[in-house]
C-alpha cells in the first residue's frame, strides 16, 4: 500500500499520532488495517455503522477489535479508557470538545504510544485524509454492479502542505499487507530525520518493512 | 446357606418406582392424576398410571399415545430433573444414617449394618428411614434389604407386585437367603444382555440355574462378566456400598430484610456475600467461569440469569453482574421497581484451579485489556462493550453479529458464512452499514418517486437521489443497477419482500439502497 504511506508524515501511523479520515469509512478501515494484521489491539467507539464484513475484507482482525457502538455522553471517558489499553481507536470526531480535553487526550496518546483515527473534521489531527475524487467502475444504467472505485487521496497537514495520490480501492484491500516492498521511490520520500522517526513507529510503516 | 457369606454385605437399598415420573412431577408441579408422559426422540420413554390405564405404554410414538389419551401431556425427558430432584432424597437418606452410596437417580444402596444396631434392628432402620422420607413428601418409596446391592435392589424391586392391590413397601431376605430369594429371578435382571442371551441358548434360563454351576467354571467360560454375574446371582455381591462425598456447597444466597430497593445499597450489602462466594470457590480449588444469578423481588416474579465470564469471577466481577441485571440493560436508573428481598449466586461452570494459574510474570497484555473492558461495561453497561463476527444471510445486517464482551460465541456454526446465499451482495462490501435505514428519496426525471412495479420492473429510470427524505439537496444519479429482488422467508408473517439498488450520485457516492413497500431507505454507504 505504498499509496497510502506516500503521503502520511513520517511513511505510516506514528505511535502517538492523530490521524483523521474524512467522512470517509473506508480511508479508516484502510488506516486500521496495519496495526491489526501486525496483532495489535483496536476498538471502534462511537460508529454504530462499523461493517464487520468490510474490516474483514481489509484484513482486520476481528478477535482482537472492541467495539463500543454508542458511549453516548461517556465519549472521552471511554475513549480515554481505550487509549490506556489498546493501540489504535478509531472513533467519530466529537462536534464540542473543551480544548483542556484535546491537551490530555493528546499527551494520553503520547504516553501511551496510541494511535487516534478520527472520522470527520478534526482540526487537532497530525493528518487530515479525505476522498477528493471518486470514481466507480462496473455500473451501468440498471445493468452491473460495483466493481472497482478509483480514488484520489488527499492528505492535508496541519502546516497547510497536502500530497496527493491515485490508487484503486483493491491496493487498500489485504493482499498488499502482507507482501509489500520498499521500493526506491519510498526510499527518496522519506526525508532523513522522518526516517528516524519512522523506525520509532510502533509497528512497521504502512510500507516496506 | 445357613452360615452368611463372609464377602456380601448386608445391604439397604431405597428405591423409587418411576423416579422421572416423580421428578417431572415435581419440576413442572402437575397434577398427579393428570395424564402425561416423558419423551424421547418422539417416543414414550415414561408414562403416569392416569396414562398407562388407557394404553399408553413405553416405546410408543407419540403421536399414537396422543391418540390412545387425547389429554396427554408430552414432556421431553430430562435425566439432570432426575438427579436434581434426588439429591433431596439422598440428603434425607443422609441424615437418618450414613454412608449412603447414589447407584442411580431413584435408587440408593447403604450398610445396613450400623444403621440396624442403631436402631434396633434392621425393620426399624427402615421403618425410620421411611418416616425421614415422608417429611419430605416421598410416600412411595420401596426398600429392600438383602446381602449385597444387587440382591437388595431386586428385594425393593419385588415389592411391586402388579397382581396384588395393598403394596408393603418392604421386603427383608435373611441373611444367607439371598440366593435361593434371586433362585427364580429371569436373566434380563443382570442387565447383561449378551451375556443372558448365550446362557439361556446354554439351557440357563434364570438366576438360580446360573448360581448351580461351579464358580470357577463360569469364570473360565465366560471371563469377568460371567464371574461377576455368578457372584450376584448367589448371593454373594462382593461390592459393598461406597459413601458418597458429598459436594462442596459453593452457592451463595443473601436474605435481605428490609428488602433494598436501591441499586448501590443492594451492590454494597451484596459485597462481603460476593467475597464469600468467591474465597468459597477459590477454597474448594476451582475457579469460577460462569455463575448462574436469582434475584427474587417483593412482587414475587424471580430473575434468573446465567452470566459468563472470559476469564473468571472475582468478587467486583460478580457484584457488576447482579448490578447489570438488575438494571436490566437500562443504565443510569437508580431506583428499582420492586425491592430486592434476596439473591442466590450459584456457580453453573466451575473449573480447577491448576489450569488457570498465572505465569510468573503475568499473562501480559491480554489481562490489561481485559481489566479495561471490563471498566468500560461497569460504566456503559453489559451490552455497550462489544466484539464481532460475520455470519450468513441476505441482508448486510443480518451478516454480523455483535456478542457482549465476555459472552461466549454463539452456538451455531461460523461455517454458515461459506454456503451461497443467493441474493446477497456482489462486490466489495460497503465499509458503512447503517444501523437503522436512514430514509433516502429517488426521483425520476419528471421528478417522481421511483418505483417497482408488481411484474419487478421499474416505473422509470432513477434520474435523481436524496439521502434526505424531504428530498432537499438531491443530486443527479449517474449509474444505478437494480432492481434486485428479494423475497426472505415468504412463508412467514415476518417475511420481508424488497428490492435492492446500487446506486452512484454525481459526487461519487455510492450508496445502497432499498425499496420495500413504496419507501426509500439507505442500507449501506460505500463511503
Amino acid at each position: 500500500m505504498p499509496a497510502l504511506a506516500k503521503i502520511l508524515p513520517g511513511g505510516g501511523l506514528q505511535a502517538g499520532g492523530s490521524y483523521s479520515a474524512q467522512d470517509s469509512t473506508t480511508l479508516a478501515l484502510a488506516l486500521l488495517a496495519g496495526p491489526s494484521v501486525a496483532g495489535n489491539w483496536c476498538s471502534v467507539v462511537g460508529v454504530p455503522g462499523f461493517s464487520l464484513e468490510a474490516a474483514v475484507e481489509y484484513g482486520i482482525n476481528l478477535d482482537r477489535l472492541v467495539l463500543v457502538p454508542y458511549p453516548e455522553k461517556h465519549w472521552l471517558a471511554v475513549v480515554s479508557l481505550l487509549i490506556d489499553i489498546v493501540s489504535v481507536v478509531l472513533t467519530r470526531a466529537p462536534d464540542h470538545i473543551a480544548p483542556a480535553d484535546v491537551a490530555r487526550l493528546k499527551a494520553r496518546l503520547r504516553k501511551r504510544g496510541a494511535v487516534l483515527l478520527t472520522l470527520g473534521s478534526w482540526q487537532h489531527s497530525d493528518s487530515i485524509l479525505r476522498i477528493a475524487e471518486s470514481e466507480w467502475g462496473g455500473l451501468g444504467s440498471g445493468t452491473g454492479h460495483l466493481r472497482t472505485r478509483r480514488m484520489k487521496i488527499t492528505a492535508t497537514h496541519p502546516s497547510g502542505r497536502s500530497r496527493h495520490s491515485t490508487l484503486w480501492l483493491t491496493d487498500l484491500h489485504r493482499k498488499p499487507w502482507t507482501t509489500a516492498v520498499p521500493t526506491s521511490e519510498d526510499q527518496r520520500i522519506l526525508p532523513t530525520a522522518d526516517k528516524e522517526l519512522a523506525q520509532k513507529a510502533l509497528w512497521p510503516r504502512l510500507v516496506g518493512s | 446357606m445357613s452360615d452368611p457369606p463372609p464377602c456380601a454385605t448386608r445391604t439397604m437399598a431405597l428405591w423409587c418406582p418411576d423416579w422421572p415420573l416423580t421428578a417431572a412431577l415435581r419440576e413442572h408441579s402437575l397434577d398427579v392424576d393428570a395424564p402425561f408422559v416423558l419423551t424421547v426422540k418422539g417416543e414414550v420413554f415414561a408414562s403416569s398410571p392416569t396414562a398407562r390405564q388407557q394404553g399408553v405404554r413405553r416405546g410408543l410414538r407419540v403421536r399414537e399415545a396422543q391418540a390412545r389419551c387425547p389429554g396427554l401431556t408430552a414432556l421431553a425427558y430430562d435425566p439432570i430433573l432426575d438427579r436434581r430432584h434426588f439429591e433431596p432424597v439422598v440428603a434425607t437418606m443422609e441424615t437418618a444414617m450414613p454412608g449412603v452410596q447414589l447407584l442411580r437417580p431413584g435408587l440408593a444402596a447403604v450398610t445396613v449394618k450400623g444403621p440396624a444396631r442403631f436402631y434396633g434392628g434392621e425393620e426399624k432402620a427402615a421403618g425410620i428411614l421411611f418416616q425421614a422420607l415422608g417429611d419430605i413428601g416421598l410416600d412411595d418409596a420401596r426398600i429392600g434389604i438383602a446381602d449385597g446391592a444387587f440382591a437388595a435392589e431386586q428385594a425393593a424391586r419385588s415389592t411391586e407386585d402388579p397382581g396384588s392391590s395393598s403394596i408393603e413397601p418392604l421386603c427383608i431376605i435373611p441373611p444367607g437367603a439371598s440366593a435361593w430369594f434371586l433362585g427364580t429371578f429371569p436373566l434380563d435382571v443382570l442387565d447383561q444382555p449378551k451375556l443372558a442371551v448365550l446362557l439361556r441358548r446354554l439351557g440357563i434360563t434364570s438366576l438360580g440355574d446360573l448360581a448351580a454351576l461351579d464358580f470357577s467354571d463360569v469364570r473360565n467360560r465366560f471371563g469377568l462378566e460371567g464371574a461377576i454375574a455368578h457372584r450376584q446371582a448367589s448371593g454373594l455381591d462382593h461390592r459393598a456400598p461406597v459413601a458418597r462425598v458429598p459436594p462442596p456447597q459453593l452457592d451463595i444466597h443473601l436474605a435481605l430484610e428490609p428488602p433494598v430497593s436501591r441499586i448501590d445499597h443492594l451492590a454494597f450489602a451484596f459485597r462481603t456475600s460476593a467475597d464469600l462466594f468467591v474465597g468459597g470457590v477459590r477454597k474448594a480449588g476451582f475457579i469460577c467461569t460462569a455463575v448462574q444469578i436469582e434475584l427474587r423481588p417483593e412482587t414475587g416474579e424471580v430473575s434468573t440469569q446465567l452470566w459468563h465470564h472470559p476469564r473468571w469471577f472475582d468478587a467486583d466481577d460478580v457484584v457488576d453482574r447482579v448490578r447489570w441485571q438488575l438494571q436490566g440493560g437500562a443504565n443510569g436508573a437508580h431506583t428499582l421497581t420492586s425491592a430486592i428481598t434476596g439473591v442466590t449466586v450459584t456457580p453453573t461452570v466451575v473449573e480447577s484451579l491448576g489450569e488457570h494459574a498465572d505465569g510468573l510474570w503475568g499473562t501480559g497484555t491480554d489481562e490489561d485489556i481485559h481489566h479495561g473492558l471490563s471498566r468500560a461495561q461497569g460504566l456503559l453497561g453489559h451490552g455497550a462493550v462489544l466484539t464481532g463476527m460475520v455470519s450468513g444471510g441476505r441482508m448486510l445486517a443480518d451478516r454480523q453479529i455483535h456478542i457482549p464482551w465476555g459472552d461466549p460465541p454463539p452456538k451455531f456454526p461460523v461455517s454458515e458464512i461459506s454456503p451461497p446465499w443467493p441474493g446477497c451482495l456482489p462486490g466489495p462490501a460497503p465499509a458503512t452499514v447503517f444501523a437503522h435505514a436512514v430514509p433516502a428519496f429517488v426521483q425520476d426525471t419528471q421528478g417522481n418517486s421511483v418505483e417497482v412495479d408488481s411484474r419487478g420492473s421499474l416505473t422509470a429510470a432513477p434520474a435523481f437521489f436524496s439521502i434526505d427524505a424531504a428530498g432537499r439537496r438531491r443530486s443527479a444519479v449517474t449509474s444505478w443497477a437494480g432492481p434486485w429482488p428479494l423475497n426472505e422467508r415468504w412463508w412467514d408473517p415476518k417475511g420481508r419482500r424488497l428490492h435492492r439498488f446500487q446506486l452512484v450520485d454525481e459526487s461519487g457516492a455510492a450508496w445502497l439502497l432499498v425499496l420495500e413497500e413504496h419507501h426509500w431507505r439507505a442500507e449501506a454507504s460505500y463511503d
